[in-house]
Parts: C-alpha cells; structure tokens; sequence
C-alpha cells in the first residue's frame, strides 16, 4: 500500500491496472495523469463510462456489443443474412468491420475452449448458433477463429456440432498466419483471407 | 528448363551464416554495460570462473527463438546488485542475417518487467522469425549428461537441431503440447467426475495429430539428413554416430505412410487410449514419447555405455555434422554455442574442431580458461577477454 496518496487513488490505480496491457507502474501513471486532466479527461471519461456501463448490452441474436437489441448488424437490411462468420469475440467482429471484408452478419463466441482455463462449450455461446445455422435462411458459416491451437481446436469442435445442418461450412485460409491472431492482421491480409476461404 | 534448374548448386556468394556485429548489454547478469564490436569470424571468450563467460554467451542465445541456454526466465537475468535487482535489462544486437543487417533488441517489457519483450527491427517478433534468421545451436556442461540422462532431455536437445533448420518446428511443439495438455485435463475431469464431451476431446485429438505428426515428420528429415552427412563425413577427431528415433509416429512414417495417412492413425490410437491416458494421468503415446538412441559406431557401443570423454566427442560431432548438413541444404549454418567445450579436449581434438568451424564458416561462440585453448583457430578468430562482468576485444 502506499503510504503517499489516500485510499481513492489506491482503488483508482488497482483498478486501471486489471486494464489489459497497464502494469503497476503504468497504472500509476494513468491516474496521475487522470488527476491532472481532471475536467477536460477524467470527468468526460467517468461519464462516458458510466453511460456505456448503462447503456450497452450483448445482442441476444449475436452477441455483439451495442446499445440496441438486436444489434445494428443485425437489424441492417443490407447485411446478408445467408451468410454468418463466427468470431471468438467483439474485438475480432470489429477488425473484421474495419477492414470492410465482409457482409454478411456475425456469430460471436465470446472465447475458445480451453479446459485449462475452464472455459467449455457451455460458456460459449454455441447452442445460439446451432439454432441459427438450422434456419432456412444459413447457408454458409464461416469460421474466422484465431489460428491459435485454442482457436483451430473450437473451429474443428463447432464443424462437428454443425454437421447435421444444411450449410456449406468454410474456414479462413491462406494468410491468416499459424499463431496469428485476426485482431492484429492488417486489412489487405484480413480481406484476402475471405476471398480465400476454404471448406473447414 | 533455364540454366538455373535444380541442380545449379546454391550460389558460394550467399548471405552465409548469421553473425552478430554488435552485442550490447545492460543490467544483464553480471554486466552493468557491455558494447561489443565483432565481425562475423568466430568468437573466443577467455577469463576466469564466474568472470561472465556463459552469461555473455547467454545474452547471444537471447537472439534466437525460446529461453536460450540456460532456459532462464526474464527475471532471472537481470541483474542483481547490493542495492537489489535492477529495473531494466536489454540485450541489443546488430547482426548479419539472410535478410541482410537487422537490429534486435530482447529485454524486460517495460509494461510488465517481470516478463520479456523481443523486437526485430522495432516491431514484435515471432519465434518462428528468430528461429529463420538467427538459427542456433548449442552445447554447454549441461549436455556433458545428455547420453545417461533422462530421455525427455535427449529429445529437447534433438528437437533444437531440428529447428536450427526448420524454423516452425518450436510452434508446431508448442501447439502439440499445449493440445495434449488440454486433452489430458479433459481426461483428468472424466476420471474424477465421470463426465466427458467426446466431441471436444476429439476437436484436442486432431489438433494433437495434426501437429505430433508434423512434429514426427520434421524430425525424421534432420535425421535423414544429419545421418546422411555423418555417413559422408571424411574420418575426423569426432567420433561418427549412429542415430534412431524410436517413436510411434516416426516409425509409421520410417514404414512409408504418408503424413495424412500417419494423421490418421495417430488419430485413432488417441481416441483407443483416451481410457489408459484417464487412469494414467498423462498421454502415454505420442511424438513427445520419442527417444533418441545413439551408437558410437567405431566402438559399436551405445553412446550411453561410452566414457565421458566419448560421450561429449560424440555431442560435437552431431553438433558439428549438422552445421555442415545445414550449411548444404540451406547455405547458411545455425550460430553454434559451445561452452567451456575446450577444457576437455586434447590438443588434437582442438584443432580438428577449429577446422571444422572455420570449414562451415559459422559464427561460433566458444568459452574457456585460458586464451590458449584456442589458439588453433589462429588469425581466423577474434578474441575477447571477460574479466568480472566486463569484457573487450583483444588483437
Ligand atoms: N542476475 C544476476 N545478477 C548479477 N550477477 C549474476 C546474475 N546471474 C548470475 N550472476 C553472476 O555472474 C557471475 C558469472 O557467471 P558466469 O557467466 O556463469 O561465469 P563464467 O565466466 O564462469 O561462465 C557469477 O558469479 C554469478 O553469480
Ligand atoms: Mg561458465
Ligand atoms: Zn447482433
């Protein structure tokens, strides 16, 4: 604990520091810099946090992240409903959209398996898909997982759950490099990877 | 079909093997700072014990893919001084490599010190990209037990030949482990609790086979191929060995099954043994079982049943032989570490091993007590004295 500053600013620096990628030390400096940014940062920040906290909630058809249920992507018209691209999690659905590869709508997991970290099927969101997969409308799911042993392992296990369903099943190919993660992939990779897609 | 078909031997004007030019150090073990200028000739390093020899050869290994020779951790290199441990350690490197000059800086993640953060050319590296441009080997005391010690380190130090010339193969280990290691928590949980998916342990036993297999089939190559060179090898001071894998895979494939074919198999022995694997607490079949037998072959002995002396003649002369093999398949050999591997060689064998470094034109990193140790290598070496946590070139 330290000794310097009160019990806020302890509560303040432990929390920025669960922050993926802020250590300690970064941590500190955060809220240093919070403190002395107190009207044109931290106060917009608080509130700007306090209304996503609010405001966003997980698209029961999806599970992307947005402040309408169903989800834009998902009440948009000009997305193709035949075809669904299953992702581990939103930030992967927004690298996807940001590189403006595809039309379709999306399927988020909200991770991979990994019994070692105690995450299985029942905390996926797998059945949901299941479910959308057998409509009329599916006719292909694509699955965009991360070419990690988790993400590939996921990717066999939802094609083998898929089998009985009528749709066309493909995985990304080509240039989606072993390890690689689509979150850091630059568009030109994640666009040519669509295009070259294969049957999983 | 052009002049430059297939058999048009690679060019002797290649970008050869990587070398360092420039190795600089801060705060790592015993070296506050440290710049050193080299050229691509090999290096000596000369001093007394616990002057800072390994550590320095350490900091080299840093360059290449995984934890380097000592497998130590990002906070066990920093060093430690009266005052406590320093903040931050780094070890920056311009080197020669077959893309030409590269810089790369390895050291504690400003971020998260306790962890540590390599950059080539300033950007993120993987480690099959270290493993392409800075292949490396090495021998150090630790090996001097390889032959009567327990078999997995047999096959650590195997796997690292292999991938000192197949650059993915520390991934493809790491995936197949790491789907084992999934796989058996499953079975763990079966064992305990009565329920499992089949499903997903059959989603783990492709990602098992699919890797294990690749895993077999690079190791067979670098076998087949080192075999090969230490078939051809004119007689030298090492002793030839005669090499084995005895794995499931690697026997299936031996036989003539193709990869896909080896897969497949391997498959349904994973989903036959997931009963056994659930009682035993550990997969029993699969490439990480491998063993690596050796035969001194001149005394047509086991290299286990040979004296220490043989035994460690026997690790140079792999470790050689596959500079040499590297060096023809892919124009370029791995940097070789040796270290302290002088102190128990005789006269003789010295200068064969100046002779065949200086015949692979590899960047070798060797240590010893003396400078005299070296002195085979002449003209053809540069030298550097180490003196407590310090160390300079010396003519
Ligand atoms: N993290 C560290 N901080 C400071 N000194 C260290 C650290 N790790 C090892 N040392 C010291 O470095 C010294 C030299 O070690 P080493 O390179 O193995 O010597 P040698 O020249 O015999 O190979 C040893 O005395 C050891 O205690
Ligand atoms: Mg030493
Ligand atoms: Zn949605």
């Amino acid at each position: 604990m330290n000794q310097a500053s009160g019990p806020e600013i302890e509560r303040l620096i432990q929390l920025l520091a669960k922050l993926p990628g802020l250590g300690p030390r970064s941590a500190r400096r955060a809220a240093l810099h919070l403190l002395k940014k107190r009207e044109q940062l931290m106060e917009p920040l608080a509130e700007a946090m306090g209304e996503a906290a609010a405001k966003i909630r997980a698209c029961a058809e999806c599970g992307n992240l947005d402040v309408t249920d169903p989800c834009a992507i998902c009440a948009s018209q000009r997305r193709d409903p035949k075809v669904i691209c299953v992702v581990e999690t939103v930030g992967d659905l927004w690298a996807l959209e940001r590189a403006s590869a595809f039309k379709g709508r999306y399927h988020v997991l909200g991770g991979v398996l990994s019994a070692l970290d105690g995450i299985g099927p029942d905390q996926l969101n797998v059945a949901k898909l299941i479910e959308r997969a057998g409509r009329e409308e599916t006719s292909e799911i694509i699955l965009a997982l991360n070419a990690t042993v988790d993400g590939q392992t996921t990717a066999h296990f939802i094609a083998d759950k898929l089998e009985g369903a009528s749709v066309d099943i493909t995985s990304l190919a080509r240039g989606v490099p072993v390890g690689g993660e689509l979150d850091y992939l630059d568009d030109g990779t994640l666009a040519a990877a669509f295009k070259s897609r294969r049957p999983a | 079909m052009s002049a430059a078909g297939p058999d048009t031997p690679p060019s002797t004007a290649a970008p050869a093997s990587a070398a360092v030019t420039r190795l600089k150090l801060t705060n790592f073990r015993n070296y506050a700072e440290l710049d050193l200028s080299l050229d691509a000739r090999p290096v000596c390093l000369f001093g007394a014990n616990g002057s800072g020899k390994t550590n320095l050869v350490e900091a080299v290994s840093f360059l290449g893919p995984g934890r380097g020779l000592r497998a130590a951790g990002a906070d066990a290199v920093r060093r430690h001084m009266a005052e406590g441990p320093a903040d931050i350690w780094a070890v920056y490197a311009e080197a020669l490599t077959r893309d030409g000059p590269v810089s790369l800086a390895t050291g504690a993640d400003p971020a998260d010190p306790a962890r540590r953060r390599t950059r080539l050319e300033g950007a993120a590296a993987t480690q099959s990209e270290l493993a392409r441009l800075f292949p490396m080997m090495w021998l150090t005391p630790r090996e001097d037990r390889l032959w009567a010690g327990p078999r997995a380190d047999r096959l650590r130090f195997f796997d690292r030949l292999v991938l000192a010339g197949e650059p993915h193969h520390g991934q493809t280990a790491i995936a197949y482990e790491k789907a084992m290691r999934q796989r058996q928590r499953l079975l763990d949980q079966w064992a305990e609790t009565g329920r499992i998916d089949p499903d997903w342990v059959h989603a783990l036993e492709r990602e098992m086979a699919s890797a294990g297999t690749a895993l077999a089939a690079a190791r067979l190559d670098a076998l087949v191929r080192l075999q090969g060179e230490i078939d051809e090898r004119p007689e030298t001071r090492f002793p030839k060995a005669d090499l084995g894998l005895e794995g499931t895979l690697e026997a299936w494939l031996a036989e003539g099954l193709n990869a896909s074919e080896a897969e497949d198999r391997f498959l349904d022995a994973l989903a036959g043994s997931r009963r056994r694997d659930s009682a035993a607490g550990r997969s029993l079949t699969g490439p990480h079982r491998t063993e690596l037998t050796a035969r001194h072959r001149a005394k047509d002995q086991l290299a286990a049943d040979c004296s220490t002396g043989e035994q460690k003649a026997l690790l140079l002369g792999l470790a050689l032989a596959q500079c040499a093999a590297l060096a023809r398949a892919r124009g370029a050999a791995p940097v070789l570490i040796l270290d302290e591997a002088c102190a128990h060689l005789d006269a003789a064998r010295r200068e064969g091993l100046a002779a065949a470094i200086l015949e692979v034109g590899t960047q070798a990193w060797l240590t010893g007590v003396e400078r005299q140790l070296f002195e085979p290598f002449g003209a053809q070496a540069q030298y550097v004295e180490v003196e407590n946590g310090r160390a300079g070139a010396v003519s």
